[in-house]
């Protein structure tokens, strides 16, 4: 019993002082919000051709727009760049609510809204989410699962996950959707009494990431079942899902305002 | 032994005429033969070839720091290798279920993956296959799965149990199938590296080691000293925090809290030094074919010791409380016990094996990178229960404290941190293995007349350890099976692909 409480003194505690406090210090190498300079050569392709899972694109007015929800922040496009117009910056607040608001475009760029009516009304202190997983690579699970240590404690907010869809206020969705699990999420969606939410976290989930297109999945959550909150990453930092997750619920977080 | 295998070494690329093809009887007694003295078999599959296959196995000998590469063709059927060696097993119901060509005499060619066959491209509808059951009073069989009650991937588990007793555990997988190894062949190109980050996410950087090795014996070039050094550093930050993971769930599996919420913290310290080498906590972007894409400034490299040393007090604490706690202990010993023997027979790789007082590691046996100078000794623990499991951990991740600070101690006056890659050189075959924290990575390359991917085959450790699951539970009360599991640990994606 003393070693315990001997330990329990040296090892602290350690939960972070966020959302009230300032978030966790991010590590200076860290990808998030791409940041578009402009103007770019008419004919230029380079990042677009660069791009692995086709997340940018020239659009009609020839601006290069790059969506976030495809991304796999991998930097290849920045490295591709001949005159250094994308770069990735300290920026975790990635979360948004709508699939087409994940699209970044030239210039400083906004904070997408990730606010849902209807968590915000019967959710907001108190959020059961059932986790499955539907492909994907288990980095955003454990990363998820982060959320739920001391450290992080999400449970300081009412959200925690819950053994049994029935238990629960919706899903939190990783992973393309792979055919053999398709009717599994089917299944556990419909076990979900209403009203319920979807939340659709990392590149796959929302886009298929690196396996978009392929036939043995499908190309995220919103082929199958309605999204309410998307979160980008691949995987997402636990402080993107935390930050998202909080504002989903129409709680107050601190603006991130470093903008490079 | 039968017949002589040729060797190779670990990352070497060889023309693919100089593996050899033999006849299907020598080919099955040399790998029996290998296997019955003590070799592992790293990977076994097939490709097509005219109007049949051409079956390959890489076998690797770690006391003699080998690996060995045979082939033999094949029209539709051969006869098994698996009654007279279970390592072969899965490796042969895979072949069975991607090509459909027939082991003759396979005990039970069970779907492995429900993946789609290769050659019609139908996909068996998943989970729906015969199971082992079982009758009689008080005997009945416990169902869970895909989804399970945790943050945790899918799988099918079929418990047939007499009252509390285990007798037997299926378990069904391949609901994370993605396509992985298809879509591989043909490459490589700008997704490769992502499909390898992502063979199993926990894993990034042991795969990414792998297939970087693949590329670099294939292109046949030099890694700079500083990238393996760096690379080495990851993965062993890799291990760390899956073990420290692994170690706190142990202990919430027993209702030991304490370690439990110190681990789960410390686990995320460590994925921090791993975001402090490249911005990712899982290495993702930093390895890449000819090095690594991020150095290790002065300035980081005393931040990264200096917390290095914070993780190692924080942990010393909380592992010495799991260790001594006499309720953790009664619960981890003697429960999910594998012998040696066993362990060998099936084939068991990474710390299920070192648990069972097996001594391979690639680290050791077949060093590579930055291992070749400096490799952490082997760690082995004889009771090969989920003491042993536990503790081997333990020991790996005391290891990898000091190897790190050893290469950050010790920093190199150079600084190129990649080499560019070459064009891949036509028709040559390469086998690179790597240690992840669960044990022998495999992959197994070759390139076409062009030098893209003829074929990319991909073994995680999970792929051989997932029956050493279902044997260790043989026996025991059911309610034990989240702690054997969490002691395995194994992954779903990394089987699946
Ligand atoms: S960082 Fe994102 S947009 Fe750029 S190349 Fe990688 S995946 Fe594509």
């Amino acid at each position: 019993m003393l070693r315990v409480l001997r330990a329990r003194l040296q090892q602290k505690h350690r939960t972070m002082g966020f959302p009230s406090g300032p978030a966790p210090e991010m590590p200076d190498r860290f990808a998030g919000r791409p940041v578009i300079q402009e103007p770019c050569p008419g004919d230029c392709r380079v990042c677009r051709d660069t791009c692995p899972v086709q997340a940018i694109r020239r659009g009609e007015d020839g601006r290069v727009e790059l969506d976030m929800g495809r991304c796999l922040f991998c930097g290849a496009c920045s490295e591709a760049c001949p005159k250094g117009m994308i770069a990735f910056g300290p920026d975790y607040q990635l979360a948004s609510a709508r699939r087409g608001d994940m699209v970044v475009s030239p210039g400083p760029g906004t904070r997408a809204e990730a606010v849902s009516e209807l968590a915000r009304k019967f959710f907001s202190r108190s959020l059961k989410l059932r986790q499955v997983s539907a492909g994907g690579c288990n980095a955003c699970e454990a990363d998820v699962n982060v959320l739920g240590t001391p450290a992080w404690d999400m449970g300081r907010f009412g959200i925690q996950f819950v053994a049994s869809p029935r238990h629960a206020d919706g899903l939190l969705v990783t992973g393309p959707v792979t055919g053999n699990m398709l009717l599994a999420l089917e299944k556990t969606y419909a076990a979900v009494p209403e009203p319920r939410i979807v939340i659709a976290c990392g590149a796959c989930a929302i886009s298929g990431g690196p396996f978009a297109d392929h036939p043995e999945a499908k190309n995220g959550v919103d082929s199958v079942l309605p999204v309410d909150l998307f979160i980008p990453g691949c995987p997402p930092h636990p402080l993107t899902a935390l930050d998202g997750l909080l504002r989903f619920l129409g709680r107050p977080v601190p603006d991130c305002k470093k903008v490079i | 032994m039968g017949l002589f295998i040729p060797h190779i070494y670990n990352g070497e690329a060889i023309s693919l005429s100089s593996v050899p093809v033999v006849q299907v009887k020598p080919f099955r007694l040399a790998v029996i033969a290998h296997v019955a003295a003590g070799d592992l078999i790293s990977a076994m599959f097939a490709q097509p070839l005219g109007d049949g296959f051409r079956l390959y196995a890489v076998l690797c000998a770690p006391l003699r720091e080998q690996l060995g590469i045979i082939a033999t063709d094949v029209a539709d059927s051969y006869p098994a290798l698996t009654p007279d060696c279970p390592a072969a097993n899965g490796f042969e119901r895979e072949i069975f279920e991607q090509w459909g060509i027939r082991p003759e005499g396979h005990p039970w060619l069970k779907p492995i993956r429900f993946q789609p066959s290769r050659m019609t491209g139908q996909t068996p509808a998943v989970g729906i296959t015969e199971f082992f059951s079982m009758e009689g009073g008080e005997s009945h069989e416990v169902a869970v799965g895909p989804v399970h009650a945790g943050v945790i991937e899918p799988g099918h588990f079929r418990f047939l149990c007499h009252g509390e007793t285990v007798f037997h555990l299926e378990i069904s997988l391949g609901y994370q199938h993605r396509g992985i190894e298809r879509a591989l062949a043909g490459g490589p190109g700008g997704r490769t590296i992502h499909y390898m980050e992502t063979l199993a996410g926990d894993t990034t950087v042991g795969h990414a080691a792998a297939y970087c090795a693949v590329m670099e014996a294939l292109s046949g070039i030099q890694v700079p000293p500083v990238a393996n050094s760096i690379r080495a550093i990851a993965a062993e930050l890799e291990r760390m925090a899956n073990h420290i993971g692994d170690l706190g769930a142990l202990a919430g599996d027993v209702g030991f809290l304490p370690t439990l919420n110190y681990c789960g913290r410390i686990r995320g310290d460590v994925l921090n030094l791993t975001a402090m080498l490249c911005g990712n906590r899982f290495g993702r972007t930093l390895l890449t074919p000819g090095g690594v894409r991020f150095g290790i400034d002065p300035d980081r490299r005393q931040r990264l010791l200096t917390r290095l040393d914070a993780v190692e007090k924080d942990l010393d604490t909380a592992l010495s409380l799991m260790f001594s706690a006499p309720s953790v202990l009664a619960r981890l010993e003697r429960t999910g016990t594998l012998s040696m023997d066993l362990a060998r027979q099936i084939g068991l790789v990474g710390v299920a094996a070192r648990a069972c007082g097996l001594s391979h590691d690639v680290r050791t046996g077949l060093p590579y990178g930055a291992y070749r100078f400096d490799s952490p000794p082997a760690s082995t623990f004889h009771s090969g229960d989920c003491f042993a499991r536990a503790y081997v951990r333990k020991l790996e991740v005391e290891q990898s404290i000091a190897f790190i600070r050893r290469q950050l101690n010790a920093p190199s006056a150079q600084n190129e941190l990649r080499k560019p890659l070459l064009p891949l050189g036509p028709d040559r075959v390469t086998v690179a293995l790597t240690e992840g924290w669960r044990g022998d990575i495999c992959h197994v390359a070759a390139t076409d007349h062009e030098g893209r991917f003829a074929f990319y085959k991909v073994v995680d450790p999970s792929f051989h350890n997932w029956l050493g699951l279902a044997f260790a539970l043989r026996g025991q009360q059911i309610s034990d099976f989240p702690l054997c599991n969490k002691s395995f640990n194994l992954s779903y994606c990394g089987h699946d692909l």
